[in-house]
């Protein structure tokens, strides 16, 4: 039976049969670029929207002053511009555009690495910053006055609250990436969009490819998205607590259960 | 007796606000001293200043003869001298009530994992919490908050303890077991600087009594003799207040 012959059933069982290691491929370098990509964007997040939360101090010379006003600028303008334009082109920008006006040839897998992660970036910055000025206040007054430096105090006490303050948002990034490296296959990312692109030249079936590929594309997010929900409820630890009976508190065994609802033990 | 600090025409503004005009008091070893005086009156600009989460304007504030406002001793290793107890409590909301009362001593004092958690559980019990060790503070009461929070403090071993309004955020039932821990403190010799508009408290276990208006201290002295016999008018039209309740 040819291709033209078939139903929509069949038709995408045979894609799911002739191409299911290019789709599994594809799927797979999405996910690697996705997940990789995330995670270096919350590093260079951070990084910013730590710097950009940094205020000088009183005391502080106008040297040091001048040079956070330089580094916060630039700072500002690699959010704005990345924030601004399109990545498909800041792909072809710097893709391309290394290779013609520096000599650079950057491999395909650095390159799109590298526009993703600084994408993603750029959002991040913005969100640590907001996830950092929203923990409370007290939180760094109750640090310093036990005599926490600044570092230890933002380290220990403000980043890991603002971590899980924004962690919402970086299971949003996750899966806007999912879906949004599709525009690397301008530079030749063999990834998901890529593959569907391939399938559907060759088989001219674009429907049943899209669909396929779409029903993938969404179980990839969707496990993502329940995967992060199950993170974020493990960092809130869970909403009972063990009331330490005078056996523990003598290092031996023995809890009992409080349950914080209820208000009592059980 | 030592004393321990001593402030001298301390003098802080926030712009054009002057906050604490010319601020002078001594603080020896032992001592319990209650400030009081109305809403707005400077006192917790005071005790910030004290332990530096403000930076005062003038003045000098002399730890056993050392200004810390000029940097003759480290800031954070004052502050460790220092404790603070504070009206939100500021538990770490991402840790548990005994990790509240650890991190500080191993990663400031660099204890190791076993002292500081022994004296930690010596300072939970103290203050009736030994039992929540495994709490993080959304799960706690204010009144059980502020206990471990005083824990918290004492687990450093400070020399000094400041109080902020400790029981002014607590729901009326809860006052009071944050005082009979305060109180217990004051009996063991604890040197304490108690902010607070609970007057009973601050009759029966300070030794002294600061009343402070406008950024001053408008008058100082025993409780007896503040609350029996005050000099200042403004003082005795402070506490009528009270004592018409
Ligand atoms: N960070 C600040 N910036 C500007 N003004 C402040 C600040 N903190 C306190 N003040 C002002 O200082 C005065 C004294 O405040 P405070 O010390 O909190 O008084 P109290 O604790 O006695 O109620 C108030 O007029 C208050 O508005
Ligand atoms: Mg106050």
């Amino acid at each position: 039976m040819s291709i033209s012959e078939m139903n929509f059933l069949q038709r995408m069982l045979y894609i799911l049969q002739e191409y299911s290691g290019s789709l599994l491929k594809g799927a797979a370098t999405t996910m690697a670029i996705a997940i990789i990509c995330t995670l270096l964007g919350c590093v260079i997040g951070f990084a910013v929207g730590l710097v950009q939360t940094i205020e000088p101090h009183r005391k502080d010379g106008l040297f040091k002053r001048g040079f956070l006003k330089v580094v916060k600028f630039i700072l500002n303008a690699y959010v704005e511009i990345f924030r601004g334009t399109p990545m498909m082109l800041q792909a072809a920008f710097i893709y391309y555009g290394m290779s013609s006006v520096f000599g650079i040839n950057l491999g395909m897998w650095s390159a799109a690495i590298i526009i993703v992660s600084v994408n993603t970036g750029a959002y991040m910055a913005e969100t640590v910053r907001g996830g950092i000025l929203s923990v409370d206040p007290g939180q760094r007054e109750g640090a310093r006055a036990i005599g926490m430096s600044q570092f230890q105090t933002m380290i220990l006490v403000i980043l890991p609250q603002a971590l899980r303050n924004i962690m919402p948002q970086i299971g949003n990034n996750l899966i806007i990436n999912i879906k949004d490296t599709c525009v690397l296959s301008i530079i030749g990312t063999v990834e998901l969009f890529f593959t569907f692109k391939s399938i559907s030249g060759a088989l001219y079936t674009y429907f049943e490819a899209a669909t396929v590929t779409m029903i993938i594309y969404f179980v990839l997010t969707f496990a993502c998205s329940r995967i992060l929900r199950y993170i974020e409820s493990r960092m809130d630890g869970p909403s009972n607590f063990d009331l330490a009976t005078t056996d523990t508190l003598a290092f031996t065994s023995g809890l009992t259960r409080y349950d914080s609802k209820k208000g009592g033990t059980c | 007796m030592e004393t321990i600090l001593k402030v001298e025409h301390l003098v802080k503004t926030f712009g054009t606000n002057e906050v604490l005009k010319d601020i002078d008091f001594n603080v020896s070893k032992g001592d319990v001293i209650s400030i009081i005086g109305s809403s707005g009156s400077g006192k917790s600009t005071l005790l910030r200043c004290i332990n530096m989460l403000e930076e005062a304007t003038g003045g000098r504030i002399l730890y056993h003869g050392k200004d810390i406002l000029r940097g003759e001793i480290d800031e954070d290793t004052y502050r460790t001298k220092v404790g603070m107890v504070f009206q939100s409590f500021n538990l770490f909301n991402n840790y548990t009530v005994l990790e509240n009362c650890i991190i500080g001593q191993t990663h400031v004092l660099k204890r190791g994992k076993e002292e500081a958690k022994a004296k930690a559980l010596k300072y939970l019990s103290k203050v009736g919490m030994e039992l929540y060790i495994n709490a993080k503070p959304r799960q706690l009461s204010g009144g059980q908050k502020q206990r471990v929070a005083i824990a918290r403090a004492l687990a450093m071993d400070p020399e000094i303890l400041l109080f902020d309004e400790p029981t002014s955020a607590l729901d009326p039932e809860m006052v009071g077991e944050v005082l009979d821990v305060m109180m217990n403190l004051a009996k063991s010799g604890m040197t304490m600087l108690v902010v607070t508009h609970e007057m009973a408290f601050a009759r029966s276990v300070s030794n002294r009594v600061v009343y402070m208006a406008d950024g001053r201290i408008e008058e100082e002295g025993s409780p007896e003799e503040i609350f029996s016999s005050p000099k200042s008018q403004r003082t005795k039209d402070f506490l009528s207040r009270f004592n018409d309740k």
